[in-house]
């Protein structure tokens, strides 16, 4: 499927770097403080990058259920704790908790109907397919898990008084929070619905542009890309459900009571 | 109907004693940072006494199912809140949140006058000023029709003259339907033309209340 892939040569590789160094010498001149932060990015990239090359070389040669098993299920971990430290405010432990739940419940039945109905791929375990696409659909799901928790968190902090007042009259603690909670929600989805909409015309999606490049016929791409679309849009929409549907109980005691602010 | 009994939250509030009568209008005064607005949200669970026990028609609250004890006893917030867009989204929403029937556009508009507020139902209700603001949250608390009102500070945001009108409105509609009120204002005036009982709350503790007869 690949006789006609250019193998990039090291002094390939290495002369696509003059971008960096282009962008370094813009912000110089603009006198941006970024310097710091773009080389170590740049580093981290490559370094990351060439590590990930390194195990999944490994892995495909010696493809084997346990390992593939392992490495998604670190890859879950991994995106858990990134979502602790991407979101800008002091999570408790029951917060965290849902989170965690949500995240696993929610990326990992999506993936099992995802390789096991649609792709169907064989062995199961096949690394080459089970893994990059355990990837997207994790990586989708922790940017939309961050967005949600970050917005329902942001609303349950301006409007409390709203909801507050909303309690006083009566309502149950699902009712008191149902804008928030639609919007936090709303403001999780939004991306990846929007990404579908720009999709091919805007940008061709960072997968199909690779397979491309590595010699695949265009149109088996973009079969692919739909399905990992499709696929992704599912299982954001249903980790972030499974958040936002737990994740505003954190807020009331059992006397249905706002908790904290005290 | 209310009885307090060596009631303390944190270190905020200490009642020893306190009954509150049914179909009484009851006022509570005292100076800012007392801890009024905390006895109020005692009095509906929106917060849980440290130690103590409040009864509520002889049933410790804290035994009460707090939803519907709070669809009983209707709280009204210091200040006032919108919900949704609409003068009538506002209005509802007490309804909406209690689970109560909707009431037809007809009753709506004439509540809504009866606190001498005078607009379009369809009108966007964040333009409103913060009288007609706190007056709209008056009418969608009486719409509520629960057997216990409690406000807090009301009419804050209104003159003196258009204070007294509202207040008389609601306590009149509160005695016709036999409603419990406790109120809490900083007018005196309001507090002596209104109420029939009168608890003063100093830092800490209950001073004294005024009992008067209707
Ligand atoms: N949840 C809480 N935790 C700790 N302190 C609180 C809490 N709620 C209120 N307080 C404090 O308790 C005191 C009483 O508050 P409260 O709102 O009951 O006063 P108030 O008598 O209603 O005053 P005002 O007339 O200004 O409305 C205040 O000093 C306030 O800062
Ligand atoms: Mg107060």
């Amino acid at each position: 499927m690949n006789d006609n892939i250019i193998d990039l040569t090291l002094w390939q590789l290495l002369s696509a770097y003059v971008f960096i160094i282009l962008l370094l010498i813009i912000v110089k001149l603009r006198k941006i403080p970024r310097n710091k932060e773009i080389l170590i990015s740049t580093l981290r990239m490559t370094f990351q990058l060439l590590i990930v090359g390194y195990i999944l070389m490994y892995l495909f040669d010696n493809p084997h259920p346990l390992l593939t098993t392992a490495v998604v299920l670190i890859m879950v971990t991994f995106a858990i704790w990134n979502i602790y430290k991407r979101v800008r405010m002091d999570l408790n432990k029951k917060m965290k908790k849902i989170i965690a739940i949500s995240m696993a419940a929610g990326t990992l039945s999506s993936l099992i109907y995802f390789n096991f109905v649609v792709i169907q791929f064989s062995p199961w375990y096949e690394p080459r397919y089970f893994i990059p696409i355990a990837g997207m659909i994790i990586g989708n799901s922790m940017t939309g898990i961050t967005l949600g928790v970050q917005t329902l968190m942001e609303n349950m902090k301006d409007q409390r008084s709203r909801v507050e007042a909303a309690l006083m009259l009566g309502a149950t603690p699902k009712e008191a929070t149902r804008k928030m909670v639609n919007q936090a929600f709303d403001s999780a989805i939004l991306p990846t619905i929007n990404s579908m909409v720009g999709t091919g015309i805007v940008f061709l999606p960072g997968m199909m542009t690779g397979q491309i490049l590595a010699g695949v016929n265009p149109v088996t791409a973009i079969e692919y890309q739909i399905a990992i679309l499709l696929g992704v849009a599912g299982a954001v929409a249903l980790t972030v459900i499974l958040f936002v549907q737990n994740g505003y109980k954190v807020f009331f005691n059992e006397r249905k009571q706002l908790e904290g602010g005290e | 109907m209310f009885t307090f009994q060596d009631v303390v939250y944190k270190d905020i509030l200490k009642l020893n004693k306190l009954t509150i009568n049914k179909r009484q209008i009851t006022c509570l005064v005292g100076e800012s940072g007392t801890g009024k607005s905390t006895l109020l949200k005692l009095m509906n669970n929106m917060i849980s006494s440290t130690s103590g026990t409040i009864f509520y028609n002889e049933t410790p609250v804290e035994e009460l199912d707090p939803v519907e004890i709070r669809r009983d006893i209707s709280m009204l917030s210091q200040s006032p809140v919108l919900f949704g867009e609409t003068v009538k989204d506002n209005l509802e929403a007490g309804l909406i949140f209690a689970d109560k029937p909707l009431a037809d556009e007809e009753k709506l508009i004439e509540t809504m006058n009866y606190f001498y507020l005078h607009k379009n139902l369809e009108e966007n209700a964040e333009t409103l000023s913060g009288g007609e603001q706190q007056r709209l949250a008056l009418s969608r608390m009486i719409l509520l029709d629960s057997s216990v009102f409690l406000l807090d500070e009301p009419t804050s945001a209104l003159d003196e003259d258009l204070e007294h009108k509202v207040m008389e409105r609601f306590i009149d509609h509160a005695r016709k339907h036999e409603k419990t009120v406790v109120f809490v204002t900083h007018s005196k005036t309001i507090a002596k033309a209104f109420a029939d009982n009168i608890v003063d709350i100093t830092p800490f503790s209950i001073k004294g209340s005024v009992k008067r007869e209707r």
